[in-house]
């Protein structure tokens, strides 16, 4: 059958049959590299044009429709305009940090891709830390906004790091224990364990309560994280003109704004992969038809349609939820979901210890 | 492909990147004059420098966050046997989760929490 992990292996022993090893090695990296910018291209063009049609139709009103079919080269259209749009650097700037910032967004974007399970056996590096890997690299995103803010020479621009800068380490605690709690029922930090772990059923519905209380709190945490409505604080256009990349134009804007749409399919991707199973198809216990039917979908639909779901429940709550403040922002985190995902993983130590999960 | 997929990755990020840049520059016609690469403030000239000492407020959260990130690291070993040891893991991490929720609650009481 045709799968992501036939392609890649058939190209594997083609290379190794044609070329000595060293450079059958090299010819697979440089595809391994086109490919993962092909993925970042077509993700940041068909997210942002997601989220221009989702939020038209949850206004209920017709959203871009004037390029290529129901507006749908739009995306393309405004690549193409930040390409020829001048990039500049203000007077005032660092020019050394102000310039680097962007690129650091990008590395961070694109390193968190390796560990991500696209389709059954496709993995760029299948680490046994993988969970721990990305809790790690997300966390140096946040450098790269407060070199961008910093070096900006912009108070708009200060502002809106330093509130960055405090939401995302926030977050990235609850995160953090949301995410412990599937590492404690599947006891292993490998992304390819804990996708196996979900064969008999997803997390989500294995895990009784306590592991729906886990996953809302993750989504509501990676929502904060990546500076999305109604945590986009760092952002916020009313007050701060547009927070860190204020003073960035053309390009460089748009690398920090292609960043930002592969960070929010990087952690939608990682929900789905731990509590929604990843790639397993959807199972219902001992209906044999209807599991061998829903077998006959590829595992690579069965993630992206998975994906797709959560990042189009972050576009939801973009137009459902008004802005927080502050304030506000930082007493849900400490005041309520971190003591909540602290008592939630205990809940789920008992449970695991107790063998109460299906 | 293991950890040298790390190396393409990063290279491939840089070369995006800086193509992507260098394109834009190529096509693109740089005009100057005297306003131009003053800073955006809506209209009115800066007021004062932007390089300043900020709100002492955020330092308080980034304390209580450097606690329970190291907490956080604690966790994962813990998380990965949890099953395997059973009771005894239990009980330690309560003790453990006692002690820091101790340091929560007094940054609490001492108004750490409180926005100024």
């Amino acid at each position: 059958m045709w799968s992501f992990s036939n392609i890649a292996n058939e190209i594997h022993t083609w290379l190794s049959s044609q070329l000595p090893p060293i450079w059958a090695t090299i010819v697979e990296m440089v595809i391994a590299g086109v490919a993962v910018i092909g993925l970042f291209a077509i993700l940041g063009l068909v997210l942002v044009i997601m989220e221009r049609k989702v939020a038209a139709w949850i206004q209920i009103r017709l959203g871009p429709n004037r390029v290529g079919p129901k507006g749908m080269f739009q995306s393309m259209a405004d690549t193409v305009k930040l390409l020829v749009k001048e990039g500049m650097t203000p007077n005032g700037a660092d020019k050394l940090m102000f310039n680097v910032a962007p690129f650091i967004a990008m590395i961070v974007a694109m390193l968190l891709m390796a560990p991500i399970g696209f389709a059954k056996d496709f993995q760029l590096w299948d680490l046994n830390i993988g969970v721990l890997y990305i809790t790690a690299i997300s966390s140096i995103s946040v450098i790269g906004i407060l070199m961008a803010g910093w070096a900006s020479n912009n108070k708009y621009s200060l502002l809106g790091a330093m509130r960055s800068g405090a939401q995302i380490v926030s977050y990235e605690l609850s995160a953090g224990l949301a995410i412990l709690t599937i590492i404690v029922l599947t006891g292993s930090l490998q992304l390819s364990d804990i996708v196996q772990a979900q064969a008999d059923g997803w997390w989500i519905f294995k895990g009784h309560l306590p592991v729906i209380i886990a996953f809302l709190i993750f989504i509501t945490a990676v929502t904060a994280e990546t500076n999305r409505a109604p945590f986009d604080l760092a952002e916020a256009e009313s007050e701060l003109t547009a927070g860190f990349h204020t003073e960035y134009s053309g390009m460089k804007f748009a690398l920090f704004f292609l960043a930002e749409y592969i960070n929010v399919f990087i952690v939608c991707a990682i929900g789905a992969t731990l509590f929604l199973g990843g790639w397993m198809p959807f199972h219902i216990g001992n209906w044999e038809g209807f599991n061998h039917v829903m077998d006959y979908i590829p595992s690579s639909v069965w993630f992206f349609g998975k994906t797709f779901f959560l990042i189009f429940v972050i576009m939801w709550f973009r137009w459902t939820f008004p802005r927080l403040r502050i304030d506000q922002l930082l007493n849900l985190e400490w005041k309520y979901l971190l003591p909540i995902s602290m008592i939630n993983l205990l809940l789920v130590t008992l449970i695991a210890i107790l063998g109460w999960h299906f | 492909m293991g950890a040298s997929s790390l190396i393409v990755l990063i290279i491939a990020a840089v070369a995006f990147s800086s193509i992507a840049i260098l394109i834009a520059k190529l096509v693109t016609k740089a005009t100057t004059n005297k306003q131009k690469g003053e800073a955006i403030e809506c209209g009115i000239p800066t007021v004062g420098p932007s390089w300043i000492q900020f709100n002492v407020g955020y330092y308080l959260f980034a304390l209580i966050f450097l606690i329970f990130d190291v907490e956080l690291v604690f966790l994962y070993p813990w998380a990965v046997v949890v099953k395997k040891v059973g009771w005894l893991a239990l009980v330690e991490i309560v003790i453990f989760f006692l002690i820091l929720f101790m340091g929560f609650l007094y940054a609490h009481k001492k108004g750490a929490l409180k926005w100024m």
